[in-house]
């Protein structure tokens, strides 16, 4: 039995048709006119129409069932070729242009033929789903080579003209991305008219025949005339969409290989199975195509999913074991890798087993990939499982617990119905306002609960490439934001863990600003404790990035604490650095301990000093050595720099070291104020000699060696949290390039010490390892023997 | 932190390798291999409790010129392979556990998975990415 397969344009083409001829909406077109318009329209020879009519099936039927429609309409465009006309030469003939119909009553298919034929040289075949088959039940007739032509084809019967339909589609037209639909060349008022619902209804209908065709192919052994007759009787679109799919999961094992009917299990489900499965994946596609929500679920979907689940496990509130969800799915004929990537999206809680919304999910994955849709990287929030079945399910764990669980791709299961539709309202939103690249962002909007989930919906979220409400249609500022956010979203993740916690718990649904102030607000209250409650952080600007949103807030949270205006002291750092940080910066870095509270601590010094006077040597001079990362609003830096912090830190004896120190063991929310209250104090002399700095950054470099492996834990901390709040003085970007080239500048001679720094405590770290692993090297050949 | 994770089946055949596309990745894959003696070595050696998670971490296997090597074995004898760059930090130890416990996690889930077949290479997008999660990080 060979099966019809359509390319997407002559699938739509063809829906397109069927809509225009199904006047009564029947979905069966019944000998109408316009059929018999259509045809003549395609100036054919009658007896060649009488062939075509016979060979799909429509004279057996008595009216064309949307299959025939479509073999009649390949079977033309076959004849129109002048190919011989013959059920075989359906499929065999490739690159068959589309079926012309002559220009007369029928415009609407002129146009579309137009429209097509234009579309049709763009050629889409649509990705692996769409190429299947569809195997309407007529074809069984076929086999047998039909019955008797009788007489008059029922085409000719009804040839009343009637109006068209395809404006009073009963579907609503969905803004059906169409790559198809190239504006049409005529300009009849009529066909734009047309064109305008086809748009919408012929895309989908077009795409229902695809996907229908694609559940037809499970149901290859159909072959009963039963099968036919009950199809086309029984096609009320809501109707069987269970129907359908249970055709699917009956015959398909058996059928898979068999051209050869099937008749007896096949035959009712085949039936219903075509036309529900049209008007089935005709909600799905319509679903699909819908740019909010690509991946809902319908009811009709949803009723249908929940009898197949019953089928498997009666009882709606169980599992489905793994076995019986492969066999099952197996069926549908995706590769099996596909079908692992479905599990994996589906399943949510990673148990091994499928709940009901688990497997409605993956039911739904599987019919969008034969559809041809591509397979998200995430699980669309519109799949994930509802709040009421997880807490019903006793078994689904908040994967919130493990942090490990990263592997689970819906780290929102957590969320629940109510908060799903203002996750899917809000995702756009995020996904606009994200230009902040403020790591707080994703994860206020998504209104996680959990707060390692939206460190890790964050981690992921930044890491995949997929925007999961719109997997067919990446949306580039997402990605771009997106791609902005992963430096800084790990880097913040991996340092202030703390504070991403406790500002995640304040997340809700507010919009970016507020989540940004959250997250600030979580931050700074412990960065200054000394210091006065800030004012609401002023809104990063764009060009920032990562991390320096929240050392900036951080560092006129201080500046702020020490008593000048917020708004104001932006101007003054970026006007400060310029000249004298240069100089100074040369000679720094003793540590990053200094340069982390440098940060902070210059940012403090230089608002206090920009009253006095907004250049002034000495006071660089004096907190030179904590300008170093003055701005560093280069997150590479930051990361870089904690690593060196991390390998070993050394406490200073100098002036720089003491905040350091007592920002040490305050431990990391102490870190922050005391060094901003240290470093206001270091500032306090502003008007320090220059050369101490830099004798005391020579000497903290002394000390940091030998001092390494003592502090290392504290003194990574203490980077990491200082770092963490790297104050960015060039707040006002956009004002002061200069000042970010300086601070640039600056950070990059402080990488280089670093860098130096580091590899150094790295030798002796190794030195040490080495030693270690003798150590141990003896212990277990000593082990042996204790044994003995 | 990693710069290339292996996962070995029983057989001691690679059931997942990657690395952080550097120069010559057959190193690794010589080292990874090596390094599986020293595991041998280890299990064997550990001849009482094998349940315990302590003992499911091998520890650092052996430090080469510029990497270290760690490893782990799951009770199945499924073994986990870090790479690290010594020149890197130090990672202390806690996170190289942690880092293991997270592969074994999305090792389990990949097993769970009623399509994939023990023994087959492990082809599990999930996997894929957290096993990119622990490499990019080295930056």
């Amino acid at each position: 039995m060979e099966s019809l397969t359509l390319s997407d344009v002559e699938q739509k083409y063809y829906s397109e048709l069927f809509i225009y001829c199904d006047t009564d909406n029947t979905k069966k077109v019944a000998s109408n006119g316009r059929v018999l318009d259509l045809f003549r329209a395609a100036q054919l020879p009658s007896e060649v129409v009488l062939q075509i009519t016979e060979l799909c099936g429509a004279t057996r039927l008595g009216y064309f069932g949307r299959s025939q429609f479509y073999i009649a309409l390949k079977l033309i465009a076959i004849a129109q070729s002048g190919l011989p006309l013959r059920v075989e030469s359906l499929n065999s003939v490739k690159d068959l242009p589309l079926p012309r119909f002559a220009v007369g009553k029928n415009e609407a298919e002129v146009r579309h033929t137009a429209l097509y034929q234009d579309t049709d040289s763009q050629g889409m075949y649509p990705a692996s789903g769409t190429a299947v088959i569809p195997r309407p039940p007529g074809r069984g007739y076929q086999n047998k080579k039909g019955p008797p032509s009788s007489t008059s084809l029922p085409v000719h019967e009804v040839v009343q003209p009637l109006a068209p339909t395809i404006e009073s589609q009963p579907e609503p037209t969905s803004p059906v991305v169409s790559p198809h639909q190239s504006p049409p060349t005529s300009p009849h008022p009529w066909r734009k008219h047309k064109r305008q619902h086809s748009g919408g209804n012929a895309d989908r209908q077009q795409v229902v025949a695809a996907t229908g065709a694609v559940w037809t192919q499970f149901r290859e052994p159909q072959t009963g005339p039963v099968s036919g007759d009950g199809m086309w009787s029984s096609h009320s679109p809501p109707l069987p969409s269970q129907e359908s799919w249970v055709s699917f999961t009956a015959d398909t094992p058996p059928s898979i290989t068999l051209p050869a009917a099937h008749p007896s299990s096949v035959q009712e489900s085949t039936t219903i199975r075509t036309v529900a499965s049209a008007a089935t994946t005709n909600e799905i596609q319509r679903q699909s195509s819908g740019y909010d929500d690509p991946w809902k679920i319908t009811d009709e979907q949803r009723q249908y999913y929940i009898n197949q689940f019953k089928t498997i496990q009666p009882d709606l509130t169980g599992f489905i074991p793994g076995s019986a969800a492969k066999e099952f799915f197996t069926k549908s004929k995706l590769p099996i890798l596909e079908l692992s990537h479905i599990w994996e999206l589906s399943d949510f809680d990673k148990d091994g087993a499928l709940t009901l919304d688990e497997f409605c999910a993956a039911f739904h994955l599987v019919v969008a990939r034969k559809n041809g849709y591509d397979l998200p990287e995430k699980l669309p929030e519109s799949l994930m499982p509802k709040l009421i079945d997880l807490d019903d399910s006793a078994e689904v764990p908040e994967p919130t617990a493990d942090v490990g669980y990263s592997g689970s791709p819906v780290e929102v299961t957590p969320n629940k119905s109510p908060s799903m539709p203002s996750l899917n309202q809000a995702w756009p939103e995020m996904n606009q306002s994200n230009e902040d690249t403020a790591i707080v962002h994703p994860v206020a909007i998504r209104m996680t609960p959990s707060k390692i989930h939206m460190q890790e919906m964050e981690l992921k979220r930044t890491s995949s490439d997929h925007n999961p409400t719109s997997p067919l249609l990446a949306k580039p500022p997402e990605l771009s934001e997106e791609a902005k956010l992963p430096a800084s979203m790990k880097f913040v993740a991996a340092n202030t863990v703390g504070d991403g916690y406790s500002s995640s718990d304040s997340f809700t649904s507010d919009q970016e600003p507020i989540t940004r102030q959250r997250s600030q607000s979580g931050t700074s209250p412990e960065a200054l404790k000394v210091v006065a409650p800030p004012p609401p952080p002023p809104r990063p600007h764009p060009s920032h990035s990562r991390s320096s949103s929240l050392d900036m807030n951080r560092t006129f949270t201080a500046a702020s604490a020490t008593g000048q205006p917020q708004p104001s002291t932006t101007a003054y750092p970026p006007a400060v650095p310029p000249r004298p940080l240069p100089t100074q910066t040369s000679a720094s870095h003793t540590g990053h301990r200094v340069e982390a509270e440098a940060v902070p601590g210059s940012v403090a010094v230089l608002t206090t000093t920009s009253p006095q006077q907004i250049p002034q040597q000495p006071n660089f001079a004096d907190f030179s050595q904590f300008q170093a990362f003055a701005a560093s609003e280069q997150p590479s830096s930051l990361p870089e720099v904690d690593k060196h912090c991390e390998a070993g830190q050394v406490d200073k004896t100098s002036e720089g070291a003491g905040p350091l120190r007592t920002v040490k063991s305050d431990g990391q929310a102490d870190e922050r104020p005391s060094t901003t209250v240290n470093s206001a104090k270091g500032s306090s002399g502003p008007l320090a000699p220059p050369p101490k700095p830099v004798r005391r950054r020579l000497k903290s470099e002394d000390e940091l060696r030998p001092e390494d492996e003592q502090h290392g834990p504290q003194k990574s901390n203490v980077i990491a949290a200082v770092l963490a709040t790297q104050p960015s003085i060039p707040r006002s970007l956009g004002k002061d390039k200069k000042a970010i080239q300086a601070s640039i500048r600056r950070n990059k001679e402080t990488n280089t010490v670093l860098a130096r720094l580091n590899s150094e405590l790295q030798q002796q770290l190794k030195d040490l390892l080495e030693e270690r692993i003798s150590l141990e090297v003896q212990l277990e050949q000593l082990r042996p023997f204790s044994h003995l | 932190m990693a710069v290339c994770i292996a996962v070995i089946a029983k057989q001691n055949y690679p059931l997942y390798i990657r690395s952080v596309p550097t120069q010559n990745e057959l190193k690794f894959h010589y080292t990874v291999h090596t390094s599986l003696d020293v595991v041998e070595e280890k299990i064997s050696a550990v001849g009482k409790s094998l349940g315990d998670q302590r003992e499911l971490y091998l520890g650092l296997l052996y430090p080469t010129e510029d990497y270290k090597v760690y490893g782990y074995v799951t009770n199945s004898k499924v073994k986990f392979v870090i790479v690290v760059d010594s020149s890197n930090t130090s990672l202390r130890d806690n996170e190289i556990r942690s880092m293991f416990r997270k592969l074994h996690n999305s090792f389990t889930d990949v097993m769970c998975n009623p399509f994939h077949n023990p023994g087959d290479p492990i082809q599990s997008k999930t996997f894929d990415g957290i096993v990119s999660g622990m490499m990019v990080q080295t930056g």
